[in-house]
């Protein structure tokens, strides 16, 4: 699905101009909510602990970024559209200006030179390839287009975990069972996924909707609260086992190593029951906006 | 936990004075090699430069040419476990004293550090920005057939802030955070 380079007549276009602005602010600037989760983390740490040196750096680089407009962190991960469209709507189209527009916030050094043939070893030099950049489409019966972007790095994508209940260690096919899993997952993770982290949790699906579906948890702002009352209980108390672990920022040792958790459910095979966990770093990029049929912003997301 | 600065090169008694917590603040020479530097090194390919109580970051920067000066735009730390199967040696056979990266290395890593005199040091993964502005000069780069990000760039940096995470006595706060945070999980097990 290789998007053909219009850039004549597409560099031009409202949606292209859009889109390009929206991967700007996605690279250089932290969503609010994620910025006041991370300012809240800053109180809590022993001042003079290296967790604390963590987040004071972390806090320092969202400014520093925000106002040079650069990148938040040089790795500026999978590039993930998440779209609504009315019906009827040309998806190609705004598949094609995004395209366009990543290839020009590449250029323009908003998004680093990030996909690499997997076989040869070729960075294509702009960002676009075979799955580069993903798109999900959805449509909907709203008159307008909404479109959120996510940035997710390498680093905390090695993190990622999925689990097939029942397990040994872990557990049953129970919330028991997933609570576990999801903790053994922050104990592998440590500080290597650039924590504090934010896990979006996906329980039931196949192994590959759920890793999807996970990732689509971590749309939810931060404060948002489940609408499963069971659910919203167990992603409180992930996020609160998980800072008594003493991982800590960075896995430096400290009393934040989560600053989310947002679990959803899928339905899933009676043989199977996979628990897929979409490990996020604290530079948790995520912008989005909607946008009128012309391609013109109406309101920012976030 | 003291804050310690660092000048480079830094000799072997200062090293081994270091111990994992400390906060360093270093001034001077980084080299930066990842993947690509250290498996060439491991070939038996000689360093351009000479690697004697330097420091090697981990770190693929984003470099743009201004002019005929090269300017860095981000430069944080990247991921150092890929360079356990090499690092060690590289610490033996050029006597580095010092690493940084982010996550932390394992055995041999920690084995070279305290048989050699030398440790490992933990940037703040993610702060692109703020590593970059501690970097005041990029003085020259080698191995540019690399690709850029893998290239050895010759940064001049004031203030680097890191943590000692490993030291030269076979202490790593990595080993010690895993072990204690998987007692403190298995006490809050479902
Ligand atoms: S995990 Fe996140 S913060 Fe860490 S290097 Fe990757 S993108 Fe940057």
């Amino acid at each position: 699905m290789t998007a053909q380079p219009l850039h004549e007549v597409r560099s031009q276009s409202q949606l292209f101009e859009s889109i390009l602005e929206l991967i700007r602010r996605t690279s250089t600037q932290l969503p609010d909510d994620v910025v006041h989760a991370v300012n809240a983390a800053r109180g809590v740490e022993k001042e003079g602990s290296n967790a604390a040196v963590a987040l004071n750096v972390i806090g320092c680089n969202i400014g520093l970024a925000r106002e040079s407009s650069l990148p938040l962190c040089q790795d500026t991960g999978t590039i993930l559209f998440f779209v609504h469209t009315p019906v009827g709507y040309d998806q190609l189209e705004l598949e094609e200006a995004a395209t366009d527009a990543v290839r020009e916030a590449t250029r323009k050094g908003y998004l680093r030179q990030n996909s690499v043939d997997s076989v040869t070893g070729k960075n294509t030099g702009d960002n676009t390839g075979p799955g580069s950049p993903v798109f999900h489409f959805e449509q909907w019966r709203e008159p307008h287009v909404e479109v959120k972007l996510m940035l997710k790095g390498g680093g905390c994508e090695n993190m990622n975990a999925q689990y097939s209940l029942p397990h040994p260690d872990l557990g049953g096919r129970d919330l028991k069972g997933v609570e576990n899993a999801i903790l053994d997952c922050v104990l592998q993770a440590q500080g290597q996924g650039c924590g504090p982290g934010i896990l979006g949790v996906c329980i039931g699906g196949d192994r590959g909707t759920g890793y999807a579906f996970a990732k689509e948890q971590l749309l939810r702002t931060m404060d948002n609260v489940n609408d499963d009352p069971q659910l919203a209980e167990l992603e409180e108390r992930i996020v609160q086992k998980a800072n008594q672990s003493g991982i800590g920022p960075m896995g430096f040792g400290g009393k934040t190593t989560l600053l989310g958790c947002k679990i959803g459910k899928l339905n899933r095979l009676p043989a199977s029951f996979f628990v897929s966990i979409a490990y996020m770093c604290w530079a948790f990029r995520r912008r989005g906006f909607t946008l009128d049929l012309q391609g013109a912003v109406m309101n920012w997301l976030y | 936990m003291a804050l310690v600065k660092l000048n480079t090169p830094i000799d072997e008694a200062t090293i081994r004075s270091l111990h994992v917590g400390d906060s360093v603040s270093i001034s001077g020479r980084l080299y930066t090699g990842r993947d690509a530097v250290h498996h060439r090194l491991h070939t038996g390919v000689k360093p351009p430069v000479d690697l004697e109580g330097q420091i090697i970051y981990h770190c693929g920067p984003v470099m743009v040419k201004e002019g005929d000066q090269w300017v860095c735009k981000a430069a944080g730390p990247t991921t150092s476990s890929r360079e356990e199967p090499y690092q060690w040696e590289v610490i033996r056979d050029y006597k580095i004293r010092g690493v940084i990266g982010k996550g932390g290395m394992g055995e041999k890593t920690l084995a070279a550090c305290k048989e050699y005199g030398a440790v490992y040091m933990h940037a703040i993964g993610g702060a692109a920005q703020v590593c970059a502005a501690s970097i005041k000069r990029v003085d020259g780069v080698d191995w540019m057939d690399l690709g850029s990000p893998e290239a050895i760039w010759h940064l001049w940096v004031e203030d680097f802030m890191a943590i000692v995470t490993m030291d030269a006595h076979g202490q790593s706060l990595h080993k010690q955070v895993f072990e204690e945070s998987k007692e403190r999980l298995s006490h809050l097990k479902a």
